[in-house]
């Protein structure tokens, strides 16, 4: 490992690209959940009519003030800690650039002292990748261009600018250097977004922007100086991350091997086209004449206010997947287990299981059946409680357990016991299931010979049997426990 | 010509004995008379004027209670937003914009019952110290109308002067209220940065900029700044503080106050400046004061470190003046061309020259040398101001180096300009308080402004001596 190097991060053998080692970090803007904007009273809101949610601040109109957002501040700090970052007093700065849906013609953000600091985020497998800082910004305007090629502004014969958007509040999450595998990549923004479900502190929508990915790429050899490294804009789903990073590289080593040399870049992903394309070059970079923003004060949360922000943090995603797979005794990195956790259903599973349900039964139904239910079902968990013990119980087979479930779900709950009883579910007692498999047994002595000789294929026509003489009330698992407790005497 | 004071106007309006519509035709008629020779004005609203005039009249009359400043006619300066109100800031740039809000301060003062007669010219955005860089030409010092008004805020200065209001509000960023206050025989304060909120003054230095009024009283000043100052949750650098109290302490006399004389003041200032200051002195010693000497050591640097400062947050303020949303638009071949064609057209030289050097100092690579430089001179001078403030509880200085000058003077040399606010600049860049009085005359006749510093928020201070060189003079 090279001393030069921002990252201690050693890539294994298999993680290595044709002896490449891949260096990625990610810079994630995501649009705080606030009711108002960073320094204004209208309204964060998207997808209403363009300018609606317009004031002097957000238009940037001579003499118009910025007045913080406290609930902004508390969303990020929110945010920060639930990153393991610590929460530190900050400035904010401005950023100078001209563009049309830049209003003020600068970014209030910040810049050498951001609000949080020195975190980290686990991904599975106990990969830590380091958060450098999450900072507080404003987002810009957006600019719509008509008449040229591509929706770019080139060549266009007009624009047409939405303020809504701008003075949003955003937070900037700048990774480390830390990730080694584009799978990593995924993972990371797989899990910064639950992180922010979790917290309430975005609604974290790649589609709508809400949430949006840069993403710094290089390449070198193991035990050498990190490569010159390109950003990538303009990567607007987990998908694309993996797909943009996995062509960038590739793109990367073959100019390497062909002699080349990596020029600092700012690319632009096209998703349709799968590639990378240059926006610019560093030559060209812009000088941001970042200074303090003089009309806003230092921000120093005091201690009580983190503290009490800390204490009211939810239980986080890794926290809450661990829990959920040891109370249902499921593989902490199952789909199952993650699933219900990112929608939130995780705590209704335990108080399944709390009211005396079955709970790797319940987690079974509440992955299959409440994709479309918010974290706190309508169906009452006695409910689902009551299903889940009657399928234990071998009161109904599974399949039976299922077209209940799918009733309580449209009805929004229900008797299951009564339900059961009007679809004709009624339970089999053994002596009556016995007889139909003695009488299976007597039909067919020729599959019960071969059951009993170890065939345990010839079990199948045995069970079939059965349920056609029950008519689909028998429980194929006690069936089959039946068939093998004779074949066992 | 008699002169009503705006305590004189408050008082006798509030209570019957004079109209607030008989007033205002006074200084609509003085208007008619001088405005255009003088040019205070880049817009008069007359008829909003006299409908306010008339609506407070019939509020008297019908015994409602009105405001502190009842019929006291004001001239606001051109980069105040007055709702609805063409707020041009003396620049082609924002020609015909009318802004959809009132400033806090253009709001306080209404609601206390003053009228506005109109706005004020001044050197373009602010930039200047003569009043000579208005897009739309000069303003004339009453006085001596071959003489400068002083700047930025020269038409407010003006327009107190001449009589066509009878106080004036302008922004000091530098020195733009006291050093025209000076130049024109006028009382101009300059508050604590803070105490004054700045939403709606259209931002030159927004770390420097402070409004305040122009009156022909100290006690007037008094009273307006006990309208306009205090708390406003619409200006996050606006301190958490009332408003002060300081009608009630103007007659308190200087009696046992520490008065400091700057050892080592920048020289440069004419004789008979200095020999009224040193009357100054005297006149406070008089009164019961003590003067004791004070250095500051790093007041000589403060001019370099200003024009720094200020340019390097103007050329980020003055951005926004790009030609998409608001103001004038130059079309051209495509965007950036639009942005050079708009600002070529819509900015004056000074303006672009601040601009240029503002982007200058911020820029990378330049950025320790120049600006990061700036802001270490300024802590010390904010060091130096509260290690003389161990010793004294105010300070004098002259308020400008010379009285009023010819046009023309210092035009071609900008350097030359910018030296007329090497007294002024050092409060700026510290954040306190001061205030320039008028303290007899000099050269030509001309007024001598003495110019009275208190630390942050030590208004009171300064106006219980403002008032008693008032009465020494």
């Amino acid at each position: 490992m090279n001393a030069a190097n921002p990252s201690s991060v050693v890539a294994t053998a298999e993680q290595l690209i044709d002896g490449w080692e891949l260096v990625v970090g990610l810079e994630v803007h995501v649009e705080l959940a606030t009711r108002t904007k960073l320094f204004s009273a209208s309204a964060n809101r998207f997808g209403d009519e363009p300018n609606t949610h317009i004031d002097p601040v957000t238009l940037g109109l001579p003499g118009a003030l910025p007045v913080l957002n406290r609930h902004a501040v508390e969303l990020a700090m929110r945010l920060g800690l639930a990153l393991n970052c610590r929460v530190q007093p900050c400035t904010f700065h401005r950023k100078n650039y001209f563009y049309p849906d830049l209003p003020k013609a600068y970014q209030v953000s910040q810049y050498d002292q951001p609000l949080n600091v020195d975190g980290f985020l686990m991904l599975p497998g106990d990969v830590r990748i380091g958060i450098e800082r999450a900072h507080l910004e404003e987002d810009t305007g957006k600019s719509t261009h008509f008449g040229g090629a591509e929706g770019r502004i080139a060549g266009s014969e007009y624009s047409l600018i939405d303020f809504n958007r701008a003075g949003v509040p955003l937070v900037e999450i700048v990774s480390r250097p830390d990730i080694r595998t584009s799978e990593q990549a995924k993972q990371y923004v797989s899990e910064l977004r639950a992180i922010l479900l979790a917290v309430g502190a975005s609604d974290a929508k790649m589609e709508e922007g809400s949430m949006r990915c840069d993403v710094n790429v290089s390449v070198h050899k193991p035990g050498t100086a990190f490569g010159t490294r390109c950003e990538i804009k303009n990567v607007n789903s987990i998908r694309a991350v993996g797909r943009a990073i996995d062509y960038e590289a590739r793109r990367q080593i073959d100019v390497i091997i062909s002699g080349g040399a990596i020029k600092q870049q700012t690319l632009h992903w096209d998703d349709a086209a799968g590639r990378t394309n240059v926006l610019r070059t560093k030559e060209d970079a812009d000088d941001y004449r970042y200074f303090l923003e003089p009309d806003l004060v230092p921000l120093a949360p005091d201690t009580a206010w983190v503290e009490r922000v800390r204490a009211a943090l939810p239980p986080l995603p890794a926290a809450r997947r661990a829990a959920l797979a040891t109370l249902t005794g499921q593989a902490r990195e199952s789909e199952a287990i993650a699933v219900v956790v990112e929608r939130g259903q995780d705590s209704y599973v335990s108080e399944v299981a709390k009211v005396g349900g079955d709970a790797a039964r319940a987690l079974v139904y509440v992955q299959q059946a409440f994709a479309d239910e918010p974290a706190t079902p309508r169906v009452p968990a006695g409910d689902i409680a009551a299903l889940t013990l009657m399928e234990k119980n071998a009161k109904i087979t599974s399949t039976q357990a299922k077209t209940l479930l799918a009733d309580l779900v449209a009805n929004g709950g229900g008797d299951v016991i009564a339900m059961a009883k009007a679809k004709g579910f009624e339970s089999m007692d053994t002596g009556a299931l016995e007889s139909l498999v003695d009488a299976a047994i007597a039909a067919d002595p020729d599959a019960w010979a071969k059951f009993k000789a170890g065939e345990q294929k010839a079990i199948g026509a045995l069970v079939g049997a059965v349920m056609k003489s029950s008519k689909g009330k028998a429980d194929g698992k006690a069936v089959t426990a039946l068939l093998q407790a004779k074949a066992n005497t | 010509m008699t002169r009503r004071t705006v305590v004189d106007i408050a008082t006798q309006v509030a209570a019957g004995s004079l109209s607030a519509s008989t007033v205002l035709e006074e200084n609509l008629a003085a208007i008619a008379a001088r405005e255009h020779e003088i040019h205070a004005f880049n817009l008069v609203t007359a008829d909003k004027a006299r409908e306010r005039a008339a609506q407070i009249d019939a509020d008297v009359k019908a015994g409602k209670k009105v405001g502190r400043l009842a019929g006291v006619t004001i001239a606001l300066k051109d980069n105040l937003c007055t709702r609805g109100v063409e707020t041009t800031c003396s620049s082609k740039i924002l020609a015909g914009w009318k802004p959809p809000y009132d400033a806090t301060v253009v709001r306080r003062l209404a609601d206390e019952g003053a009228v506005v007669v109109g706005k004020t010219n001044l050197d373009e955005f602010a930039m200047g110290s003569s009043t000579e860089n208005s897009a739309f030409g000069p303003t004339r010092n009453p006085l001596d109308t071959s003489r400068v008004p002083g700047g930025s805020s020269g038409g407010s200065a003006a327009a107190v002067a001449a009589g066509f209001s009878a106080a004036s509000f302008g922004s000091d960023t530098g020195g733009s209220i006291r050093q025209p206050a000076a130049l024109c025989g006028l009382v101009g304060v300059k508050p604590t940065y803070g105490m004054v909120s700045r939403q709606g003054l259209v931002a030159f230095g927004s770390s420097l900029d402070q409004i305040g009024p122009f009156t022909t009283t100290v006690a007037d000043a008094a009273l307006l700044m006990e309208v306009i100052a205090g708390h406003d949750p619409l200006d996050s650098t606006s301190l958490p503080q009332p408003a002060p109290q300081l009608v009630n302490v103007l007659a308190r006399g200087v009696k046992g106050l520490r008065i400091g004389r700057v050892a080592d003041m920048p020289e440069g200032s004419s004789p008979d400046v200095l020999a009224r200051l040193d009357a100054a002195f005297d006149a406070l010693r008089a009164a019961g004061a003590t003067v004791v000497d004070v250095k500051l050591p790093s007041m000589s640097f403060g001019l370099t470190a200003y024009y720094l400062v200020a340019p390097a947050e103007a050329s980020s303020n003055l951005a926004r003046f790009d030609g998409v949303r608001y103001g004038l638009r130059v079309d051209a071949k495509d965007l950036n061309a639009m942005y050079g064609a708009t600002r070529a057209a819509g900015f004056g030289d000074e303006v672009k020259r601040r601009i240029m050097l503002g982007t200058y100092a911020l820029s990378a690579g330049y950025y320790d040398a120049y600006y990061g430089k700036a802001l270490k001179v300024r802590r010390l001078i904010a060091d130096d101001f509260a290690k003389a403030y161990e010793q004294c509880d105010a300070i004098l200085t002259p308020t400008s180096p010379t009285v009023a000058f010819k046009f023309g003077d210092k035009t071609s040399n900008p350097l030359t300009m910018y030296l007329c606010d090497v007294f002024t600049i050092p409060t700026n860049l510290a954040g306190h308080a001061a205030m320039s009085v008028p303290f007899g005359t000099g050269d030509a006749g001309l007024p001598v402004g003495v110019q009275v510093l208190a630390p942050a928020l030590g208004e009171a201070t300064m106006f219980q001596v403002a008032a008693e060189l008032e009465r020494s003079s």
